[in-house]
C-alpha cells in the first residue's frame, strides 16, 4: 500500500478523474437516450469520488471526512439513480420516447 | 346737537340713496310701485338727516374756521396714511339744504313722468345713485373721495343721458358727455396728483385753511416752469375739472346734448348734481385762486372764461326752438355768471347765485317736462281720435314720451312735443305749470325784487361793478359788462320761450288738447316755485333799500356764514346804486323786449319766428358752429388717424409681426416634430428594439431541452471559473 502510494502521484488520479468526468459530461450532453444520461451524470458523480478519495488519501490521510463524503455521494447517487429512472419509465408511459430532445413540454 | 351725532348723520347722509341703488338693481327691479317707493324713501332718509345737520350749523359764526366732521385711516401710503372723512363747513351746508331738498322733489316728479316707462325702476335705480353720489360729494373732506364721488356721478349722467339707448342720437349724447367731462377729469386728477405731491395731502381744511401750506404753495414756481406758482398751476388744472363737469367753455358741448336723457334727469344734471359739482368744487377751492394771487393768471383764466361762457350761452338760447335746449343753453349761460363771478373774487355771489339757481332752473325743467308730458297727452288724444284703434298706448292709457322713444310709434318722430313752435296757447290748458314755469323764468330774467334770481345776479354785478368800475380792475369791467349784456339776452330769451310755450293760440292740434299733468308732477312745481321766489331773501345786502330793513338781522346772512369759510373775510361793499339799476334795467328791458316781439302779437301758426329775419340766426341756431368745428379739429382728425393707425400700423406691422412670428412658429414647430421624430422616437424605439431582440434570443434558450440547460449550466461555470482565475491569479 505504501509502494503503491510511493508509486503513483496524485495527478494520475487527478487526471483519470478528470477523464471519467469529461466521459460522463459528454454523455450527459449528448447522448439520445435518457438512461445513458442517467449514466453520464453516475460517471460524473464517481469522478468526483475518485478525487476525494485520492485528496483525502494523499492529504489527509488522518481523519475520515473524504470517506464519508464519498459515501455520502455513493448514497446520493444510487437515490438519484433510483428516482431518475422512475421518472424516464413514467416519461416513457406517456410519450412512448426517452429522447431527452423531444421531452420539452417544460418549454414555455 | 353733539358734533359726534352731527358727524356721525353726516356719514349716514349720502347712504341712503346709494343703498336705493343697490336695492332695486339687486331685489327689486321686477316692482316699479316698490322701487321707485323705495328710491323716494331712500331719498327723504338722506333729506332728514341733512336737514337735521342744516339747522343744527346754519347758525354757528365760526363753524368756517372749525368746521364739523370726522375723519377714518383709509388708504395706507407707506408710513402714513390717507384719511378720508367728512366734514360739514358753511359751503357745503348750503349744498346740504339744496341738493338733497332739490333731488326729493325731482325724485317725486318723476314718479309721475316716468309711470309709462318700461324701464322705470332701472331709471330710480341709476337716480338714486346719482342723488346718493352728490351728497357723497357735498359731505367729502378730502379732494380723493371727492373725484370718487365726482367720476361716479360722470357714470350715472352717462347712463342717464344714454337712458334711451335705443335711439342713436341718445347714446351718441351719453357717449359724448361721458368723453368730453374726461377731458376735464384729466386736468383735475393731474391737478390733484400735484397738489398730494406739493402737499402731501389732499384734504381741504389742511390745505385751504392753512396759511402756511397755501403761502408755500404760492411761493414753489410751478413744475412746467410757466410763469406762474404752484398754487396757479394746481387751481387752473383743478378748474379744468371745473369746465368739464359745469360745461364751460370751451367743454360746454356736451351740455345741450344731455337733453337727450329723460327731463327729470336733465333736472337733476341742471340744477342738484351735475354742473353744481363743478362749481361747488371751484368755490371749495377758491382759498387756492387767492393764495395765487388777485390778477394772477388763475382768476384771469376762470373771469374770462366764465364771461365768455356766459355771453356764448346766452346767444345761442336766443335762437333754439326746443323748449328744453334753451333751458340748457341758459344753463351754460348761468354756470357762466357764477365761474366768473368765482374768477373776479365774488366768491360768495356765485355760491349765492348756484344755489338760487338750483331752484329755479329745476323748476323750469320740471316743468318743461310737464309741458312736454301735456303736449304728448294732447298728440296722443288727436290722433287717438283721428284713427280710432291706433297702437301704442300704454297699459296706462296715454302714449309712451316721445322722448321715450318708442320704435313702433311712427307719429311719435314726425311730430316733436318739445318744439316750442307747435307749441301756444298752453296757458289756459296748464295752468299750474304755466304759473310754475313764469315764476322759474322770471327767476332766471332776474325779475327785480320778488324773485331769487334778481338777488343772486345782482349780487354779481355789485362785485362785478365795485372791482371793475369802482377799483378800476380791467378784468372785472369786462366781466361786468359781458355779464349785462347777457342777462339782457337771459331776460329776452326767457320772454321769448314763456310767450311762445304758453302765451296766444295753440299753434298745432296737440297743444289745443294738452292736459295739465299728475299731482306728483306739480306738487314739486310748486315747491319750487315758492323757493324761486324766496331763496334770494337769505341774502339781501343789510343796507339795501327797504328790503335790507325788512329783513333786518336775517340779511346777508349767506355772506357772512359762507365767507367765513375764508382765512381773510372780504370787506362788506357798500350799496351802490348803479350796479342795481344796470340788474334792474337789463332785466326789465330783455322781458320787455321779448313782451314787445312775442307777447303783444304772439305767433300764429304757420308764421315764422322774428328771431329769424336777424342776420347771425344760422350762426346761432347752430350754436356757433362749436361742433362742427370740433368736428373738423378734433374728431374728424383723430378718426383719420384712428384709421390711419388701423391701415398703417394694424394691419400693415402689428398683423405682420404676427404673420411673422407665426410662420417662425411654425418653422420651430417643425424642428422640433423632427427632433422629436429622429431622436427621442427613434432612441426609445431603439431601446425597445434592443430589449425585445434581447428577449427574442433569450427565448430561444428556453428550449425546454434539459441538455441544453445542462451546457448553458456549465458554460457558466467555466466562466466563473474563468473568471475567478483571472481576478485571483
Amino acid at each position: 500500500m505504501q509502494n503503491l502510494l510511493n508509486g503513483i502521484p496524485l495527478w494520475w488520479y487527478l487526471v483519470v478523474s478528470a477523464a471519467l468526468f469529461c466521459i460522463g459530461l459528454y454523455g450527459v450532453l449528448a447522448r439520445k437516450n435518457a438512461i445513458a444520461l442517467l449514466m453520464g451524470v453516475e460517471l460524473m458523480l464517481n469522478a468526483a469520488n475518485i478525487n476525494l478519495l485520492a485528496f483525502w488519501r494523499y492529504l489527509t490521510p488522518a481523519s475520515s471526512g473524504g470517506l464519508a463524503f464519498a459515501a455520502f455521494v455513493l448514497v446520493i447517487a444510487a437515490a438519484e439513480a433510483a428516482v431518475g429512472l422512475a421518472l424516464i419509465i413514467s416519461v416513457y408511459r406517456i410519450t412512448r420516447s426517452i429522447d431527452p430532445e423531444k421531452l420539452d413540454q417544460m418549454k414555455l | 346737537m353733539s358734533h359726534e351725532t352731527l358727524t356721525t348723520l353726516l356719514w349716514l347722509a349720502p347712504l341712503p340713496p346709494i343703498l336705493a341703488f343697490a336695492v332695486i338693481a339687486l331685489f327689486t327691479n321686477r316692482y316699479r310701485q316698490t322701487s321707485s317707493t323705495i328710491a323716494v324713501l331712500a331719498m327723504i332718509a338722506s333729506l332728514v338727516m341733512s336737514f337735521i345737520v342744516f339747522f343744527s350749523v346754519w347758525q354757528m359764526k365760526d363753524l368756517g374756521k372749525k368746521p364739523i366732521g370726522g375723519q377714518i385711516g383709509w388708504l395706507p401710503t407707506g408710513e402714513t396714511v390717507l384719511n378720508i372723512g367728512v366734514v360739514v363747513d358753511p359751503l357745503g351746508a348750503t349744498f346740504l339744504f339744496m341738493v338733497p331738498l332739490a333731488c326729493t322733489l325731482i325724485f317725486i316728479y318723476s314718479i309721475g313722468y316716468m309711470s309709462a316707462d318700461p324701464r322705470y325702476t332701472r331709471f330710480f335705480a341709476y337716480l338714486s345713485l346719482f342723488a346718493g353720489s352728490m351728497m357723497g360729494l357735498v359731505v367729502s373732506d378730502n379732494l380723493l373721495t371727492l373725484f370718487i364721488f365726482w367720476e361716479l356721478m360722470g357714470f350715472c349722467s352717462y347712463s342717464l343721458i344714454g337712458f334711451f339707448y335705443q335711439k342713436p342720437s341718445a347714446y351718441k349724447a351719453a357717449v359724448k358727455a361721458f368723453m368730453t367731462t374726461r377731458v376735464g377729469d384729466m386736468l383735475l386728477l393731474l391737478g390733484m396728483v400735484y397738489l398730494y405731491a406739493q402737499t402731501g395731502t389732499l384734504n381741504f381744511h389742511a390745505i385751504l385753511h392753512n396759511e402756511e401750506v397755501l403761502k408755500e404753495l404760492a411761493a414753489t414756481p410751478a413744475v412746467l416752469g410757466l410763469g406762474i406758482s404752484a398754487a396757479g398751476l394746481i387751481a387752473i388744472l383743478i378748474f379744468g375739472g371745473t369746465v368739464g363737469k359745469s360745461a364751460q367753455w370751451p367743454l360746454h358741448v356736451w351740455l345741450p346734448d344731455a337733453m337727450e336723457g329723460p327731463t327729470p334727469v336733465s333736472a337733476m344734471i341742471h340744477a342738484a348734481t351735475m354742473v353744481s359739482a363743478g362749481i361747488f368744487m371751484l368755490l371749495r377751492f377758491f382759498p387756492l385762486l387767492l393764495a395765487a394771487g388777485e390778477h394772477s393768471a388763475a382768476f384771469t383764466i376762470v373771469g374770462l372764461i366764465g364771461a365768455f361762457t356766459a355771453f356764448l350761452g346766452a346767444t345761442i338760447a336766443v335762437a333754439q326752438y326746443d323748449i328744453k335746449r334753451v333751458l340748457a343753453f341758459s344753463t351754460i349761460s348761468q354756470l357762466g355768471f357764477m365761474v366768473a363771478a368765482v374768477g373776479i373774487g365774488a366768491y360768495v355771489a356765485a355760491a349765492f347765485h348756484l344755489l338760487t339757481h338750483a331752484f329755479f332752473k329745476a323748476l323750469l325743467f320740471l316743468a318743461s317736462g310737464s309741458v312736454i308730458h301735456g303736449m304728448e297727452h294732447g298728440h296722443h288724444h288727436v290722433s287717438h281720435a283721428h284713427h280710432s284703434g291706433h297702437e301704442g298706448h300704454s297699459a296706462h292709457g296715454h302714449a309712451p314720451h316721445g322722448e321715450h322713444a318708442d320704435p313702433t310709434g311712427d307719429d311719435a318722430h314726425a311730430f316733436d312735443p318739445q318744439d316750442m313752435r307747435n307749441m301756444g296757447g298752453l296757458r289756459a290748458r296748464m295752468p299750474i305749470t304755466f304759473v310754475t314755469f313764469l315764476i322759474g323764468g322770471l327767476a332766471l330774467a332776474g325779475f327785480p325784487f320778488i324773485t331769487a334770481g334778481f338777488w343772486s345776479k345782482d349780487e354779481i354785478f355789485a362785485d362785478a361793478y365795485y372791482h371793475g368800475l369802482v377799483k378800476g380792475d380791467g378784468l372785472a369791467t369786462l366781466v361786468f359788462l359781458v355779464l349785462v349784456a347777457s342777462a339782457l339776452l337771459t331776460a329776452f330769451y326767457t320772454m321769448r320761450q314763456i310767450a311762445m310755450t304758453f302765451l296766444g293760440q295753440p299753434r298745432t292740434e296737440a297743444a289745443a288738447h294738452a292736459t295739465e299733468s299728475v299731482p306728483s308732477m306739480t306738487f314739486p312745481l310748486i315747491v319750487l316755485a315758492v323757493f324761486a321766489l324766496f331763496i334770494g331773501f337769505i341774502n339781501i345786502p343789510k343796507d339795501f333799500p327797504i328790503f335790507g330793513a325788512l329783513m333786518g338781522d336775517g340779511a346777508f346772512w349767506l355772506k357772512n356764514f359762507i365767507a367765513s369759510m375764508l382765512l381773510e373775510k372780504p370787506e362788506p361793499l357798500a350799496f351802490n346804486i348803479v350796479p342795481v339799476l344796470f340788474s334792474i334795467g337789463v332785466a326789465l328791458g330783455g322781458l320787455a323786449l321779448g313782451w314787445l316781439v312775442y307777447a303783444r302779437h304772439p305767433l300764429q301758426a304757420g308764421q315764422t319766428d322774428p328771431v329769424e329775419k336777424l342776420p347771425v340766426f344760422d350762426f346761432l341756431h347752430h350754436r356757433w358752429y362749436w361742433d362742427e368745428l370740433y368736428r373738423k379739429i378734433f374728431i374728424n382728425p383723430l378718426q383719420a388717424i384712428a384709421d390711419n393707425y388701423s391701415r398703417v400700423v394694424d394691419k400693415g406691422v402689428i398683423d405682420r409681426i404676427l404673420e411673422g412670428g407665426y410662420a417662425l412658429g411654425a418653422r420651430v414647430t417643425q424642428g422640433f416634430a423632427e427632433f422629436d421624430r429622429v431622436v427621442i422616437t427613434g432612441f426609445s424605439d431603439a431601446v425597445g428594439r434592443f430589449f425585445r431582440s434581447l428577449g427574442d434570443w433569450g427565448r430561444e434558450l428556453q428550449t425546454g431541452q434539459v441538455q441544453n440547460y445542462l451546457l448553458s449550466g456549465l458554460i457558466m461555470v467555466i466562466a466563473i471559473l474563468a473568471f475567478f482565475l483571472f481576478l485571483f491569479q
